[in-house]
């Protein structure tokens, strides 16, 4: 996994002013301000050794930022090393900016998720949009144009909550001014509202890109002589701090105060200097290119020096300011949005500032590769830091977790919203409405998903985005997890997410190539959050195993919680895969009145930890149900194979709110109504609102779908046609208009009136 | 036949403006800060964001270099299509009547909407009929046309008012719904929709946006005399 993410887990524990002071101060920082900077009074002690002496001011900023949690995943570095990395497909794996898969025709698609926490929590608008140019930033670091946005959202309950329809209105705001501003499709993405995300909301944005294969560049700093060129915006002082204070362990109630270090952000700059960054790559100019994100030149220069093998000096005197008085440490800490910075050789650093010139981005040589396997910081003349590359980067000490099952349960009941008397008619109405399954067209109506003419499926218009490639295939991808899932059972909800994406790319046709994920956690410092993140990262790793879809990069953020205790445990997927013909993408919405309707797939519903279960404020349930991981996969298998081959109308994945919810979807994506006899049924409730993974929705005639009942367990329910949902099942009977159900599914927008 | 599409720092939809261009002849990117039109046949100024946009949107990138040039070329009679962001630099240079103001519901949407050809007797519109309804992306958060009472019923009874929103899909609050406009002369074009991702049914929704291409394609051949 690659430590340039910008939700850093950089630890602070102090005001920021606090922190200022103690390290404006002229005098040797003393263990105290280590501590302050979130080191432990042991890492201090190692840190003097590594040394043979005491850190300084400029020494004990940059030690604290790279054995921090976010840059050496130091709680979490043992458990991601068990996650499968390697397959067929994979160009790039965790380590790199970003990761990447072979799509054919000599081309790669990078890709990659990452998290902007804290930030978003504090000021919504900046956190989510310098979140998005965080992410794109790797991607074209790499040297892939970004080619689409997705975003993975966490909040608590809407309708309880102004706090959460400001952070959710403001979030989304923030994610279209960048991603729209700056040309890049927000294709897709996924949004849940839970009480235990109220004061930990969740921004996660998950970019991809596509290059040529030989135009990919690595980060690796190499060739002594060499010269470091740092291009972009000007640094100031904005977002000092920001990682450390902000990622602190857990939010608190002053992070009002805290809003000044969140970075702002300036999709123009990001614009232009991904232009001028593909551009540099295209002429040949670069040895290596890495983003700067948390940690500022810190982080992006002593990671180039270590995977090079190489040391790198560093003048701060030559950086561009945008504040005259800043501090080398300062300088060298700074979090300042929309920079870069690159190796080249030294006959190349005129044709590297000129391409800088033309796309009007600053350009300065700052620095030179050096033989001497250390950092070296000056300012000007004075040499104000040395350190060994290989102390700062590798040789943060890693703690294994203690795991501990938790004996009691960590989240209290949600509270009830509906009866639990309500039959299954008021209970469809119910889900169509709710914060989790309601219509997202209020959102995703403020992103451009057209630019680049390349979007083949738009969103809600089936379950995966689905990008047209040059020669005729596509691309798919989508996004998920569902915390509460995994809050029940980390082991099996972890699993659960992974299917549910690559269920995702099976309805519009296409087969996993790669994985990526965030894992948004609380503190893994408790026993409690060690276990449910353990279980998880083996669930995560024993789905990607089976369905051969390796995980090629990602991020980690932890310390998600606050006073009211920790989010649940949500670790986000994103899945990218491919189909052979775009023409045949697969659609969720039925298409044609008189075809058959049937459930498909290894599907076992249950209530418990379901949406139904969440409207009854049922508390959730100690484990999820045993998964057939295999048996999901061979349903997948049938049911991509059947939308490449054109049997089917429609396929769409059963998730929350189970099967009725999922062709009451279907109905409204059409607009086609559809009327279903299911016949006698011990659980109806189960039966039309249960939820697990593995089971579909599809329709088509009927002899595709007996063709496909070869392959996977699959009974047909019914027929599309007419303008009214109508249902029996056991002794009810009931029937929705479509007018009903549309205005169900609509309950969001009054949240961006 | 040669159409120069404008590219400014921050142009986003100069790649699909280049590509819709091309089913029609070859196509040239115009710098922003370059001067020389490369003697193309008709500009098309793209949508997006030029120079950030955090002014007034359009009112830096009228005084690109390149507009310069576009001045003269559409005194001198050439074909330009403002789209968008391009619109919005027209007004501001301008070359088109009106303003763009924020959207009544001060949000970016994105969206697929009928658009209805008031005028088929246009460079831009000849190979529609009149009434038709073509069904093209669009997507801003400054998009309300805004023209004085007495100048829209002057620019409807010239036929200025090329394009409307059909009844009902006004996307953001424009003025009689309003949603391209021409210059008097005919031969300046401006629309928020983006006809340019409306060139291939895979990707646009449809494939109705050509028309507006094709139109302009004919308009140069019938000058050149093919």
């Amino acid at each position: 996994m690659s430590a340039s993410a910008s939700d850093s887990r950089t630890a602070g524990r102090a005001s920021v002013s606090e922190r200022r002071a103690g390290c404006l101060a002229e005098v040797t920082p003393t263990v105290e301000d280590a501590i302050a900077l979130g080191l432990t009074r042991d890492e201090y002690a190692l840190v003097c050794g590594k040394l043979d002496r005491a850190p300084n001011q400029v020494e004990l900023a940059m030690f604290s930022l790279l054995w921090s949690e976010h840059c050496a995943y130091k709680h979490s570095k043992r458990l991601l090393a068990t996650l499968p990395t390697e397959g067929p497909h994979v160009v790039m794996g965790p380590g790199e900016n970003a990761g990447a898969v072979d799509v054919g025709g000599g081309l790669v698609c990078a890709f990659k998720v990452e998290s902007h926490n804290h930030p978003s929590a504090v000021e919504p608008f900046q956190g989510a949009a310098t979140g998005v140019g965080g992410i794109l930033r790797d991607i074209f670091a790499i040297g892939a144009r970004p080619i689409a946005v997705l975003d993975s959202l966490r909040f608590g309950e809407p309708g309880d909550s102004p706090r959460s329809r400001y952070l959710l209105d403001h979030a989304v705001g923030g994610i279209a001014h960048y991603g729209n501003s700056i040309g890049v499709p927000t294709v897709g993405g996924e949004v849940y509202f839970e009480a235990p995300y109220e004061h930990n909301c969740l921004v996660n944005a998950m970019a991809l890109g596509l290059a040529p294969r030989e135009r990919l560049v690595r980060s690796a700093a190499a060739g002594v002589g060499n010269v470091v060129v740092l291009f972009g915006a000007s640094t100031g002082r904005d977002g000092i701090g920001g990682a450390s204070v902000l990622a602190s362990a857990e939010l608190g109630e002053a992070d009002a105060d805290k809003r000044p270090t969140v970075q702002v952000g300036d999709p123009f700059a990001e614009k232009k200097l991904m232009e001028c960054s593909l551009e540099l790559l295209d002429r040949g100019l670069l040895v290596a290119l890495q983003d700067l994100g948390a940690a500022g030149l810190t982080s992006s220069a002593s990671e180039m020096a270590s995977k090079g093998d190489v040391g790198i000096d560093i003048d701060v005197a030559r950086v561009p300011l945008r504040e005259a008085d800043m501090e080398p440490f300062e300088v060298m800490v700074s979090e300042s949005q929309e920079r870069m910075l690159c190796v080249c050789e030294p006959a190349q650093v005129d044709a590297v500032l000129a391409v800088c010139a033309t796309w009007e981005v600053h350009g300065t040589a700052i620095g030179e590769v050096t033989g001497s396997g250390h950092m070296r910081i000056f300012a000007g003349e004075r040499l104000v830091g040395e350190m060994p590359v290989a102390a700062l980067v590798d040789d943060c000490p890693l703690y294994d977790l203690a795991p501990e099952r938790p004996t009691a349960p960590l989240y209290a009941p949600p509270v009830a919203t509906l009866d639990a008397g309500a039959d299954p008619r008021e209970a469809l109405l119910a889900l169509l409405g709710s914060p989790n399954i309601a219509s997202r067209r209020p959102l995703f109506a403020q992103y451009d998903w057209i630019v680049q003419s390349r979007t083949v499926r738009r969103p809600e218009e089936a379950d995966a985005a689905v990008l047209a490639l040059p020669d005729g295939s596509a691309l798919a991808v989508s996004i998920d997890a569902n915390g509460r899932r995994v809050a029940a059972d980390p082991y099996r909800g972890a699993v659960e997410a992974v299917l549910e994406c690559a269920s995702n790319l099976a309805c519009v046709g296409a087969h996993p190539l790669g994985t990526t994920n965030n894992l948004n956690f609380g503190n893994p410092e408790k026993p409690h959050i060690a276990w449910q993140l353990t279980e998880a990262v083996r669930g995560l790793g024993d789905a990607c195993r089976a369905l051969a879809a390796p995980i090629v990069g990602g991020n980690v953020s932890l310390y998600n919680e606050g006073a009211a205790g920790p989010i649940y445990p949500t670790p986000v997927i994103g899945m990218v895969g491919r189909l052979p013909d775009a023409r045949r993408a697969g659609r969720m919405g039925f298409a044609r009145a008189g075809d058959a309707v049937a459930i498909a797939g290894a599907f076992a519903p249950a209530l418990e930890a379901g949406e139904l279960a969440k409207l009854r404020g049922e508390a959730l349930p100690d484990g999820l149900a045993a998964i057939d991981i295999e048996r999901v996969r061979d349903a997948q298998a049938a049911i991509r194979d059947a939308v490449r081959a054109g049997a089917l109308s429609s396929a769409h994945d059963i998730a929350e709110g189970g099967f009725l919810v999922a062709v009451a979807e279907c109905c409204l994506a059409s607009g086609l109504g559809a009327q279903l006899d299911i016949g006698p049924s011990d659980a109806p409730f189960t039966h039309l609102f249960g939820e697990g993974p593995g089971g579909f929705v599809v329709s088509g005639e009927r002899d595709a779908l007996d063709e496909l009942a070869e392959r996977v367990a699959l009974d047909v329910f019914g027929t599309v046609g007419g303008d009214r949902l109508s249902v029996r099942i056991a002794e009810h009977a009931f029937s929705v208009s479509m007018a009903e159900l549309g205005a169900a599914h609509v309950a969001l927008a009054r949240f961006f009136s | 036949m040669k159409l120069g599409v404008v590219r400014f720092p921050g142009s986003c939809d100069d790649v699909d403006a280049q590509l819709a261009a091309s089913r029609v002849g070859e196509t040239v990117l115009l710098w922003h800060a370059d001067r020389n039109l490369h003697s193309v046949e008709a500009v098309i100024v793209p949508g997006g964001f030029s120079y950030g946009d955090y002014l007034r949107v359009g009112a830096i990138a009228r005084f690109a270099p390149v507009m310069e040039s576009v001045l003269a070329f559409a005194r001198d009679g050439g074909l330009v299509l403002g789209i968008c962001n391009g619109f919005q630099v027209l007004c501001e240079a301008g070359m088109l009547p009106g303003a763009l103001l924020p959207n009544d519901h001060l949000r970016f949407r994105c969206g697929q909407v009928d658009v209805q050809v008031v005028n088929a007797d246009t460079p831009f519109t000849r190979a529609c009929e009149r009434g038709q309804i073509l069904s093209i992306p669009a997507k801003h958060t400054t998009g309300r046309y805004y023209a004085p009472d007495a100048q829209l019923d002057a620019m409807e009874a010239a036929g200025q008012v090329v394009l409307r929103y059909a009844p009902g899909a006004n996307p953001n609050g424009s003025a009689r719904d309003v949603a391209g406009v021409s210059n008097e002369a005919g031969n300046v074009l401006g629309l928020m929709p983006h006809p340019e991702h409306a060139v291939d049914e895979l990707v646009g929704g449809s494939a109705d946006g050509l028309a507006l291409f094709e139109s302009m394609g004919e308009a140069i051949d019938e000058r050149v005399g093919v």
